[in-house]
């Protein structure tokens, strides 16, 4: 699927193909609102039938408290991932190798930003405030994703989360694509599409290094060794010890379980590789034919867990860092108030002189 | 919107930065449609920002950012009694008018 076209240029199809589709079914959902009955007195039954007939559920309908928190949690925490994201790469904004190369990575990180900002935006519709969201990520009450504790030692790293890291967030989140909460829906369309050119820029600059000089093409597989099973770890854990997951499926907040994400991202990547001609660090990697899928090994769920909990390689190095930006940004916030403050006076003034 | 739940449409100028909707006409001959909402302190870095956030590939041609706390909204959970009036006035709609045989242009 994606990648695989490289370098040549397709007409959409994989997973740009589904993100197109999925933002057709949510007109097609809304086109179908036209002839729906109203909510009536019954808003429960009211809830489950929106949801049951694939619509969106938008911010001032009746929902469960169950689903507003679990929402709010989930894009919450997708959002700070989004923005912790920034650190890893943003570490190699200055010693990217080439002017070219710096510009695409600049403009990459940015875009991480934005997703940030698109998904509180749409935690806010579920009423609660940017500003206690920025709270929860800073207090360590809210996690981000594992993935982003761990170091970027090389060039080739920014090329390994390009192509692995932001290949697996796109595999997680185009489904939410079609999530049953509408802002949300939405942001994911808009953020889906943006992260296929992060993949791909990832994707080739793997591909120059692995077609570079032996040292080149050595970092690039060591950067490949290194990153892979975090990477399968994004998935979370698997499908017996998801805790979260009967839920989600049944509101239609999540549309496929971890694994069958997992086992989907596996398969798309072992052709990239392939083409890459960089090796993926896994020697009980095989075809299954009677599964018509690979066989893989697991990541290390302990490890996960670990991460997670706070006893990852950079844990404390990202959340320090984040707290410090937060920090030292508030005279910034600060003077744009006091600005916009002045200008309203003088306006009051001019309007009464 | 004004969409959202009462407690962020609240924000003032003291605390936290206000919140504003924003538009974007992707081209010219469509009307603006609503794309998300930002924080920003006046109208004037609300402009920018949404610039920078949701039209960083050449999505618009245009931009209107509208304070949150300026848009009164119906709610979903009125909308029987709101959007009634329209519903039993199916005569508004071409499609309520037979067309006799013949009559072409109609
Ligand atoms: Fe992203
Ligand atoms: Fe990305």
């Amino acid at each position: 699927m994606y990648g695989n076209d490289f370098p040549g240029e397709d007409p959409p199809g994989g997973l740009l193909g589904e993100v197109e589709a999925a933002e057709a079914a949510l007109r097609a959902a809304a086109q179908q609102d036209r002839d729906a009955a109203g909510p009536g007195t019954d808003l429960a039954a009211y809830f489950a039938q929106v949801v049951d007939a694939d619509q969106k559920i938008e911010p001032r309908d009746w929902m469960p408290e169950a689903y507003r928190r679990t929402l709010i949690r989930q894009i919450a925490q997708h959002a700070h991932s989004e923005i912790i994201g920034m650190q890893p790469e943003g570490n190699w904004i200055s010693r990217a190798p080439s002017l070219k190369r710096k510009a695409i990575l600049l403009a990459k990180v940015q875009d991480e930003a934005g997703h940030g900002l698109y998904l509180y935006a749409a935690a806010e519709t579920l009423g609660i405030s940017r500003d206690e969201l920025v709270d929860l990520l800073l207090d360590g009450r809210q996690k981000y994703s594992s993935i982003f504790n761990y170091p970027t030692l090389s060039w080739a790293d920014v090329g390994a989360i390009g192509w692995l890291v932001d290949g697996a967030a796109i595999v997680n989140q185009v489904p939410l694509c079609r999530c049953s909460y509408g802002p949300y829906a939405r942001a994911m369309i808009r953020v889906c599409k943006e992260e296929s050119f992060h993949q791909r820029q990832g994707y080739e600059i793997l591909h120059v290094l692995a077609h570079g000089t032996p040292a080149q093409r050595a970092m690039a597989q060591d950067a490949v060794d290194r990153w892979w099973y975090p990477s399968l770890a994004m998935f979370g854990p698997p499908d017996g010890d998801s805790t979260h997951s009967a839920q989600s499926m049944a509101w239609k907040i999540k549309r496929f379980s971890n694994d069958e994400l997992r086992q989907r991202f596996v398969d798309m990547c072992v052709g990239q590789a392939e083409v890459l001609g960089l090796a993926i660090p896994d020697p009980g990697l095989r075809w299954n034919d009677e599964r018509q899928a690979y066989d893989f090994t697991q990541p290390d769920y302990a490890e996960l867990m670990r991460v997670i909990s706070g006893d990852g390689p950079c844990n404390r190095e990202r959340i320090a860092h984040r707290r410090r930006a937060h920090a030292e940004g508030a005279w910034v916030r600060e003077a744009a108030a006091a600005y916009a403050a002045k200008q309203r006076n003088k306006k009051k003034e001019m309007v009464a002189a | 919107m004004s969409e959202r739940g009462e407690r962020t449409d609240r924000l003032g100028a003291e605390g936290p930065a206000p919140l504003w909707e924003v538009f974007v006409r992707a081209r010219r001959g469509l009307a603006h449609t609503h794309v998300g909402s930002l924080h920003a302190p006046d109208a004037e870095l609300a402009l920018h920002n949404a610039r920078d956030l949701y039209t960083r590939r050449q999505e618009g041609v245009s931009i209107w950012v509208v304070p949150a706390s300026a848009i009164t909204a119906s709610s979903p959970d009125e909308k029987d009694a709101f959007f009634d009036p329209a519903a039993d006035k199916v005569y508004r709609h071409p499609t309520f008018y037979e067309v006799p045989e013949g009559a072409a242009h109609l």
